[in-house]
């Protein structure tokens, strides 16, 4: 199991390189810099700031100069808040990010598990199409659609939840339940696939034979091989919880790295966008180990190797 | 419904997979009218009596139809600005109303079919594209090389793409070609997948061997034999594309990264309607609505195929 981890933990060298090198060639491709604005600045000006940030290199000297910091920790200053690295701006965005990518995640597995496994039991019950339509709701409504409808009813209409902002636990409710919605629904639809495979297996009828009590049949014996699909779309999951709350953190003036990606886009601050991109990435690396690796334990079946 | 419907198929001894040959489905199938019911016969009936797909058919075709006429249906220009009536709730010539730019909302949001529709199947195509010849080759090929391949696929799941579509689309300019360049790009992994299985379960079916000791080229026996076959779990997941592309144009334009004024597709109509809805709800509202029901009319299309071609398949992303 050690040497396996170890295996995949070198294997993301090679693939961290090719991130790092592809969205470094894509931001400077791009035409105009990071210090084009309305006003042109002085000629010394500028030159002063692109010495400053080494932008007058040739590109492959930047590249190496880039890559070896990247190597060190270190993802460089930011080109717009001049006085902060890469890495402070992270630091004071993600926890944020973290805590509002979990309670999604959290809502999803719970709401749409307990949905799945419900309609799976009761396949073709009222309270299965009931669930099920609720799903198939649930993947189509954009959640940037779903976040102002929400607030408009939650926050400003019935005045319960905060309409932005962010601090107490109330901040987190609406948030949550915006970016965690479509992943329920889809939550909800695996289990209930991963459910009726199992139930009609020969160890669960063993099980009931057996005299054991329902829950424990389902929660005991049925649970750990329905949520098998469920596991395996946690990797690609976390990484649309990710993007989405780019968007969530946008409606919601929530302070944490997704709202910040998409300025930092627009106003070509290099350094920033490709921090953004290498620390996601290197966290979604990670993530799909941890997965894997969970998915090894909960199905002896299958082996790392 | 489907479910039911389903179980009952497998029952009459309908040939559950979708994929094989006529000659050989009509032999399984004893019911089978002489050699007439091919299995894109019986896949069309099973759909015909799905209700909620039906439905979502409808939807689509109205929508699709209204997207197609807009520049004779719509009773205003959809570029037209009327400041002293802005932002007015729906009336009698404003059917939902105008933005602060008194612009006739529901042009708009015919116009904005266009552009999202537009989007939803070119992007579909790219991604169609570049998955099928990925997974085809990778399953063809087979050994090391397909080891590798789907390794990268696998990499590629885990990783933020959107952030790289984000990156795509400032540093190639916002127009809507790189959006359907950007969006194809990004969506083809399961595409690839789907096809490198298919192909590596039908590469050995005997019609195929037969077809390869004749003589048949790998290309030959790509094109005529084993894709024709695969092309019920193509044709079902390429349907499941259109709303995923579609809502990722949404998502992009609602960030301002997608679809520039004055143009609109439904995501910057959406947008706009955000950043205005404590004052003026109907703008968020009949945008997010035209978008939620044609995304779950799809949706519904989409299911109902897979239930219809292949009712064994099951439900994977």
């Amino acid at each position: 199991m050690l040497g396996y981890v170890l295996r995949r933990l070198a294997g993301f060298l090679p693939v961290l390189l090719v991130i790092v090198s592809l969205s470094f060639f894509m931001m400077r491709l791009a035409p105009g810099g990071p210090f084009d604005q309305e006003r042109a600045l002085p000629e010394q000006v500028r030159a002063n700031i692109e010495a400053r940030y080494h932008l007058n290199e040739p590109l492959w000297r930047q590249y190496a100069r880039y890559l070896s910091e990247v190597g060190r920790g270190d993802l460089g200053p930011s080109f717009r808040y001049p006085d902060r690295s890469v890495n402070e701006l992270l630091a004071l965005g993600f926890p944020v990010s973290l805590i509002l990518g979990l309670c999604a995640l959290t809502v999803a597995l719970t709401v749409g598990g307990t949905a799945g496994v419900l309609a799976g039991l009761r396949r073709n019950s009222f309270l299965d199409y009931l669930t099920m339509s609720f799903a198939l709701g649930g993947i189509s409504v954009p959640n940037f659609v779903l976040g102002p409808v929400l607030m408009l009813m939650f926050a400003l209409g019935l005045g319960w939840l905060p309409v932005a902002g962010w601090g107490t636990w109330k901040h987190l409710v609406l948030p949550s339940v915006t970016l965690g919605t479509f992943y329920a629904a889809y939550v909800a639809r695996l289990t209930r696939a991963g459910m009726l495979e199992v139930i009609g297996q020969d160890f669960i009828r063993t099980a009931r034979a057996k005299g054991l009590r329902e829950a424990t049949v389902v929660l005991r014996h049925a649970l750990p091989g329905a949520i098998l699909p469920v596991v395996t779309y946690l990797g690609p999951a976390s990484a649309a919880v990710l993007t989405g709350s780019v968007v969530v953190e946008t409606i919601f003036s929530i302070p944490g790295i997704g709202r910040y990606f998409v300025s930092s886009a627009l106003n070509r601050d290099y350094t920033m966008v490709l921090g953004t991109v290498v620390f996601y990435s290197v966290l979604l690396l990670l993530f799909n180990l941890i997965v894997d690796v969970l998915y090894a334990y909960l199905d002896p079946r299958v082996q790392v190797r | 419904m489907t479910s039911r419907e389903s179980r009952a198929a497998s029952r009459e001894g309908v040939p559950t997979e979708g994929r094989l040959p006529i000659a050989q489905s009509a032999l399984r199938n004893p019911r089978s009218r002489g050699s007439g019911a091919s299995p894109w016969q019986d896949a069309l009936r099973r759909l015909r009596k799905n209700r909620l797909a039906m439905a979502g058919l409808t939807v689509l075709v109205f929508f699709v139809t209204a997207a197609l006429l807009a520049p004779w249906i719509a009773p205003l220009p959809f570029d037209k600005t009327n400041l002293r009536y802005g932002a007015k709730p729906p009336t009698r010539t404003h059917v939902l109303g105008t933005d602060e730019l008194g612009r006739d909302l529901f042009t708009r949001i015919l116009y904005g079919a266009r552009i999202s529709f537009a989007v939803g199947i070119l992007a579909t195509l790219v991604s169609l594209t570049i998955g099928v010849t990925y997974g085809s080759t990778a399953g063809l090929v087979g050994g090391r090389v397909d080891h590798l391949m789907m390794r990268v696929v696998d990499i590629l799941y885990g990783l933020p793409f959107m952030f790289f579509v984000i990156i795509l689309m400032v540093v190639f300019g916002r127009n809507i070609l790189n959006l359907f360049i950007a969006l194809g790009a990004v969506q083809w992994l399961t595409m690839a997948r789907i096809v490198r299985g298919q192909v590596l379960s039908l590469k050995t079916r005997e019609f195929v061997l037969s077809a390869k000791a004749i003589g048949g080229s790998p290309r030959r026996l790509l094109i005529r034999h084993v894709l024709p076959n695969a092309l019920g779990p193509i044709v079902v997941y390429a349907t499941l594309t259109v709303p995923a592309v579609m809502l990722e144009e949404a998502f992009l334009s609602f960030l301002g990264l997608g679809v520039q004024p004055p143009m609109a597709s439904w995501g910057s109509l959406a947008s706009e309607g955000a950043a205005a809805m404590e004052a003026y709800p109907w703008l968020i509202l009949f945008p997010g609505l035209a978008l939620t029901v044609t995304l779950l009319s799809l949706n519904f299309i989409g299911d109902g195929l897979r239930d219809a071609l292949d009712p064994q398949m099951s439900f994977q992303r």
